[in-house]
């Protein structure tokens, strides 16, 4: 088995590119030249040690920047991670030096590829609440951001998670 | 030249074979206890036997004659265990009753984190419908067996781990075949289809 993480980080962020003109509610937050825009979490199911995390970043700096990680109040933790299909198999790893944000470009973390992950959230996370946390960021610092909950994806990521109103 | 051909020949004359075994081997109705479960050979649908999140156990005799979808994963996992088991709650509320057809499975690949109790409240987040599974490491490895599917702990820093696992949803059609596999990425038309396929498939 290979660890192909690497590359697939590399196809991410290329994917991402193609995407990320698509308008999110404005939920934005800014440090310098990083801009954040919409970060999101998605519903925990009751106790879940883990919780997944989403946002799109924007360096407008002539220089690479990497987010690292982050805190927040409601969990121990946040790391960034990366899920990768290999053969059918899905992988998790965390990225200790976090996910690079080369100069002008934009990166969106998002379900099926490189996420934050929240570790120990101390509570159950709701649609529709929201919970602040702060941003490593390599060269930036520190960046303060609210995260929304929700149940999924929002539909202008376009990428197949999205559903119809149709909801339970 | 000649040589490399012959060899050429050679391989796919085993492939056949082998292919040709593979198909032949593929039990029709699962619940054979005394099926021998060679090595290697991929079959998928075999005998496993599994404790529910309710406490009750599901085996290929429980199972006999409903069609089921089963699927790894565990409750550390942030990203694509979560997201299916979201994605089939959806479905299935679409569904309606047509969704009553079937057994939805999630069998954890992480039954020492995934206790009963840890299961029965994670659950608690999904269609009532879907049936989280758990056994000892010899009953999860003989479930992961069964479907020919992979698991693999992976150790992190700090003594901590995350799992590798097959990601796919399988699709068991009643008389125990393999009816194929459910990608979560599919078009949800394509998905909702599979699954009505394999309600109607048992209701004729």
């Amino acid at each position: 088995m290979t660890f192909g993480y690497k590359p697939a980080a590399k196809l991410g962020v290329l994917w991402i590119a193609t995407l990320v003109s698509t308008a999110a509610p404005a939920h934005e937050f800014s440090a310098g030249d990083i801009k954040i825009d919409h970060p999101w979490a998605r519903v925990t199911p009751s106790r879940a040690p883990v919780a997944g995390a989403y946002l799109t970043v924007q360096n407008s700096g002539p220089k690479s920047d990497n987010l690292v990680g982050g805190s927040t109040p409601i969990a121990e933790r946040i790391e960034v991670h990366q899920m990768s299909m290999d053969g059918g198999i899905a992988r998790m790893r965390p990225l200790p030096e976090g996910v690079e944000i080369a100069p002008r470009t934009t990166v969106q973390l998002a379900p099926g590829g490189i996420h934050l992950m929240l570790i120990k959230p101390d509570r159950q996370l709701i649609e529709g609440e929201r919970f602040k946390a702060t941003l490593e960021f390599a060269r930036a610092g520190s960046v303060d951001v609210e995260f929304v909950v929700q149940r999924n994806a929002s539909i202008e990521t376009g990428n197949g998670n999205e559903h119809g109103g149709d909801m339970p | 030249m000649n040589r490399v051909r012959m060899f050429r020949y050679g391989v796919w004359a085993a492939v056949v074979v082998l292919g040709g075994f593979l198909i032949v081997s593929t039990p029709l109705s699962g619940g054979n206890p005394s099926n021998k479960t060679s090595s290697g050979t991929a079959k998928v649908g075999g005998p496993f036997s599994l404790m529910s999140h309710t406490g009750k156990r599901v085996d290929n005799q429980s199972l006999a004659g409903r069609p089921y979808l089963a699927f790894f994963g565990f409750t550390y996992c942030p990203d694509i265990c979560p997201t299916t088991l979201f994605e089939l709650t959806d479905l299935m509320a679409e569904l309606g009753p047509v969704a009553d057809a079937f057994e939805v499975l999630f069998i954890s690949v992480d039954p020492k984190r995934d206790t009963q109790q840890a299961l029965s409240r994670y659950m608690t987040s999904f269609d009532n419908r879907i049936t989280a599974l758990r056994g000892s490491a010899d009953e999860t490895n003989a479930a992961l067996k069964a479907f020919s599917a992979y698991a693999a702990k992976v150790p992190l820093e700090g003594g901590e781990y995350t799992m590798d696992h097959t990601a796919g949803v399988f699709l068991i059609r009643a008389d125990g075949g393999f009816g194929g596999m459910m990608d979560m990425h599919e078009p949800r038309e394509t998905r909702l289809e599979k699954l009505r396929r394999l309600a109607r498939i048992t209701s004729s």
